[in-house]
C-alpha cells in the first residue's frame, strides 16, 4: 500500500466507497499519481469523467491494492495524464467528448468517441445542441517514400463489429496502423444515470455480448459492495460456473477463428463444434445460450435446471476428449505455425507499461489475472493456475488460451463437484446510497466497474471499463513491420471488443 | 490429415445434433431448402451489418455457419461485400455513428434487396432506446422487411426468420 498511501495522503476519504477507498485529492496528489504511473510503480485501471470531476483508479502490484483518486475540476480542466503516460490518451479524449472536461497539456486533442453525429456535444456534461459537422478526422501523418494507405471499415468484410483501420504500408509491410473507433457508441454511461438496478444490470450485460456474464458479475459486485450486501454462496458459485462456461466458449471460438485466418479451416470447424456444445450446455443449465440476464445484484435469477449439471460433467469429458487432439493438430502443422510464430510480437515492456490484461498481457509476461490477484469468491477457494509466457506473438496468445481452457475445465469440475446448496438471492430494499468498485476477469481481461448509488437506490453514475481500452493501442504497436496479410491474425489473436470499448 | 480422415469417417454433427432443438431444426431445414429454391433458384447472399450491436447477435449469426446449423447447405451464404448481397442482416439499435455507414451499405446493395433487422434493439432500440447516441431501430434509417426478435435470437430463430422472409417474398410474387 506504500505507493498508493503516498499518493493519497492528505486526500479526503469518501465515506461509503467500498471495498477499496476513494480519495478526493488536490492537483499535487494528482501529479504524484501521474509520476507513479510513468515510473511504473502503479498500474492504470481506469480514468473516467463525472460532473465537474474526474476519477482515476490505480492498482499497486504485486499487493493488488487499489485506490480511486478524484480530482475536482470546477474550471473544466484537469492536468493531462496522457501527455506523460500514453495509455491514458484515449480515455482522456473520451472524457472530453462526453463531459467536456479538458485534459490540460494533452498533446492529442482530437475527438475520440464523438464522430459528429449525435446532434449534441458533451452529452453528459453541458449537453449543448450541436448541428455543426465534425471536421474531417486528422489521421496521424506518415512520411516516407513509396508509402500507400489502405482504409478499412467501419463496415468490415466478415461478421464482425465496425471500426475503421487506416493502414500505411510500404509494399507488404505495415508502417503504421491507426485505429478510429467509436462507431458503436450507444451512450451506455448516459443511460445508466438515473436507471434503477434492474435496468442497470441489463445494460451492463449488454456492454459486450461475448462478456455478458463477466459484465453482469462486475456490475453486481460493485452494487453489492456499495450496499454491503452479502450474496448467498450458491449464487456466487453459479456465477463462476457461468463465467467459466463463457470463457471456454469464447476461447474455443477464437482459437478456431485464428486458425481460419491462417486458412486452416478444419480446426475452425472443429473448435466451432466445441463452442456450440458449450453454449448448448449453458442453455440447458440456465435457459439462455449466452447466459444473459441471469446475474443480478444480490445473487442470480435462477437455479440450474434439474439434472443439467450432469450435462456440464459430460461437456467437460467431451472437451477433454477432443481438445488435445485439436491442439496437437495446431502444434504439428508447419504451415499454421509459420503464420503464427513471431507474428504480431508484443514486448513484455510494452505490455507492462500499458498494464494490459487478459491473454494479451499473459502472453507477454504480465501475469495479472483478477481471479487470482484479487481472489474474489469463489476463486479464493478453487484450485487453478494462471498460465504465463513471454514470447508475445500470435502463437503465444493462442497457447495461453489453450492453457486457459484447460484451467477453466478444472474450475468447472470443482464447481460442479462442490456447488453449495442454499438460497440464490439476497433480498434487499430499494434505497441506500453508496459507492462500489469491482474488478472482474472476463475472458478478454479485467473489467472495472464503478457504481455510485443515490439515496433513492437509483444509479447516479456508473462507469464500465473494458479490457480493450488498454489492448487496442497495443494492436497498433504490435502490427508494425508485419505484412498486411497477417493483420487479421494479429487482430483475431487480440480480439478486442468494439462495443465494450465504444460503450 | 488424421483429423480429416477421422472427421470423414465419423457421423456428421449436423445430423446428430443433440436435443432439445434437433426436431425443430430438421423441420426448419426442410422448409428453408424448398422455399429458398422456389424463390432464388439455389442461392441467397447475405451481408451482415453491425449497426451498433453489443456483438451478441453476431455470435449467434456466426453459429449459423457451424456444423450443427451449416447454413450453406441451403445455398444461403454470407458475403463480404454489399455489392454481392441479396439480403442485409442488420443488428443493433443503429448508433448515430453508424447511420451513415449503414445507409451507404444499403445504397451499395443492388436491387432487389431485403433488409432483416436482427435482435430486440434492432426493432426499436431496445434497452438503448432514448440515448442521445442511437437512432432507435433499423427502420428509422432503411426500410425493413422483417424483424427477428431475441436478445440475441437463437440460431434456430434466425433460421425461422430467414424462412419467413422467403415465404413472404414468394407469396408477394404469386399474388
Amino acid at each position: 500500500m506504500a505507493v498508493l498511501a503516498d499518493i493519497t495522503k492528505g486526500g479526503r476519504k469518501a465515506e461509503a466507497h467500498r471495498p477499496w477507498p476513494r480519495f478526493t485529492v488536490d492537483t499535487e496528489a494528482w501529479r504524484r499519481a501521474v509520476n507513479a504511473l510513468v515510473e511504473a510503480r502503479a498500474t492504470l485501471l481506469g480514468l473516467w469523467g463525472d460532473k465537474e470531476q474526474v476519477h482515476l483508479t490505480l492498482l499497486e502490484e504485486p499487493s493488488a491494492d487499489i485506490a480511486v483518486v478524484t480530482l475536482q475540476c470546477p474550471d473544466g480542466k484537469f492536468p493531462s495524464i496522457g501527455v506523460a503516460y500514453p495509455p491514458a490518451i484515449r480515455l482522456e479524449r473520451a472524457i472530453r467528448d462526453l463531459y467536456g472536461l479538458k485534459p490540460a497539456g494533452a498533446a492529442d486533442t482530437r475527438a475520440w468517441l464523438d464522430l459528429g453525429f449525435w446532434g449534441v456535444s458533451q452529452p453528459l456534461g453541458a449537453n449543448k445542441k450541436s448541428r455543426k459537422a465534425q471536421p474531417a478526422y486528422a489521421f496521424l501523418p506518415v512520411e516516407g517514400e513509396d508509402l500507400h494507405q489502405i482504409p478499412v471499415g467501419p463496415v468490415h468484410a466478415g461478421i464482425i463489429e465496425p471500426g475503421h483501420f487506416r493502414f500505411t504500408a510500404n509494399g507488404e509491410a505495415v508502417v503504421r496502423l491507426e485505429q478510429r473507433l467509436g462507431y458503436v457508441h450507444k451512450g451506455i454511461d448516459g443511460l445508466m444515470t438515473g436507471a434503477d438496478l434492474d435496468k442497470g444490470a441489463k445494460l451492463a450485460g449488454r456492454v459486450s455480448g461475448d462478456s455478458t456474464v463477466a459484465y453482469a458479475i462486475a456490475f453486481a459486485q460493485a452494487v453489492e459492495s456499495a450496499l454491503r450486501l452479502k450474496v448467498p454462496e450458491r449464487a456466487v458459485w453459479l456465477r463462476a460456473l457461468m463465467a467459466e462456461l463463457e470463457r471456454i466458449a469464447n476461447h474455443c471460438g477464437d482459437i478456431g477463428a485464428i486458425c481460419n485466418d491462417a486458412s486452416f479451416a478444419i480446426l475452425q470447424a472443429d473448435f466451432a463444434i466445441l463452442r456450440e456444445r458449450v453454449l448448448r450446455a449453458a442453455d440447458a443449465c440456465f435457459g439462455h445460450r449466452l447466459m444473459r440476464d441471469r446475474i443480478v445484484p444480490g445473487g442470480v435469477t435462477q437455479d440450474v435446471a434439474p439434472g443439467s449439471l450432469d450435462g456440464i460433467a459430460a461437456l467437460i469429458e467431451t472437451i477433454r476428449g477432443k481438445f488435445p487432439e485439436l491442439v496437437a493438430v495446431y502444434d504439428n502443422t508447419a504451415s499454421l505455425q509459420d503464420r503464427t510464430v513471431t507474428t504480431g510480437y508484443l514486448s513484455p515492456t510494452l505490455a507492462r507499461a500499458f498494464g494490459v490484461g487478459g491473454y494479451i498481457g499473459r502472453a507477454s509476461g504480465r501475469a495479472f489475472d483478477a481471479r487470482k490477484a484479487i481472489g474474489y469468491a469463489p476463486y479464493d477457494q478453487l484450485e487453478f493456475e494462471v498460465p504465463v509466457r513471454d514470447d508475445g506473438d500470435v502463437n503465444a496468445r493462442v497457447w495461453i488460451r489453450i492453457r486457459e481452457v484447460e484451467q477453466s475445465l478444472r474450475l468447472l469440475e470443482q464447481i460442479v463437484q462442490r456447488l453449495p446448496s442454499g438460497p440464490l438471492h439476497t433480498q434487499f430494499g430499494a434505497g441506500g446510497a453508496g459507492e462500489g468498485l469491482a474488478l472482474v476477469e472476463a475472458f478478454r481481461g479485467d473489467l472495472l466497474v464503478s457504481v455510485r448509488l443515490g439515496a433513492d437506490g437509483r444509479i447516479e453514475r456508473c462507469h464500465l471499463r473494458d479490457a480493450s481500452w488498454f489492448q487496442w493501442p497495443l494492436l497498433e504497436a504490435c502490427v508494425e513491420g508485419n505484412i498486411v496479410a497477417d493483420f487479421p491474425l494479429c487482430n483475431k489473436s487480440f480480439n478486442c471488443s468494439y462495443s465494450g470499448h465504444d460503450l | 490429415m488424421r483429423l480429416v480422415f477421422k472427421n470423414m469417417l465419423s457421423r456428421p454433427v449436423t445430423e446428430a445434433a443433440p436435443a432439445p432443438d434437433t426436431a425443430g431444426l430438421a423441420e426448419l431445414a426442410g422448409n428453408l431448402d424448398r422455399a429458398a429454391k422456389r424463390r432464388l433458384g439455389r442461392s441467397l447472399a447475405i451481408r451482415e451489418v453491425d449497426a451498433g450491436s453489443c456483438n451478441g447477435c453476431e455470435l449467434e449469426i456466426h453459429a449459423l455457419n457451424n456444423a450443427f446449423y451449416d447454413l450453406e447447405r441451403f445455398g444461403l451464404k454470407f458475403v463480404a461485400s454489399p455489392r454481392h448481397a441479396d439480403v442485409l442482416l442488420v443488428t443493433g439499435p443503429v448508433s448515430k455513428n453508424m447511420r451513415e455507414a449503414l445507409l451507404r451499405t444499403y445504397n451499395a446493395t443492388p436491387d432487389p434487396k431485403w433488409v432483416v433487422a436482427v435482435g430486440d434493439c434492432a426493432a426499436n432500440g431496445g434497452i438503448f432506446a432514448g440515448s442521445y447516441a442511437v437512432e432507435g431501430g433499423v427502420s428509422k434509417v432503411v426500410p425493413v422487411d422483417l424483424h427477428i426478435p431475441g436478445c440475441p435470437p437463437r440460431p434456430d430463430q434466425l433460421l425461422k426468420g430467414l424462412i419467413a422472409l422467403l415465404e413472404a417474398q414468394s407469396q408477394a410474387k404469386t399474388a
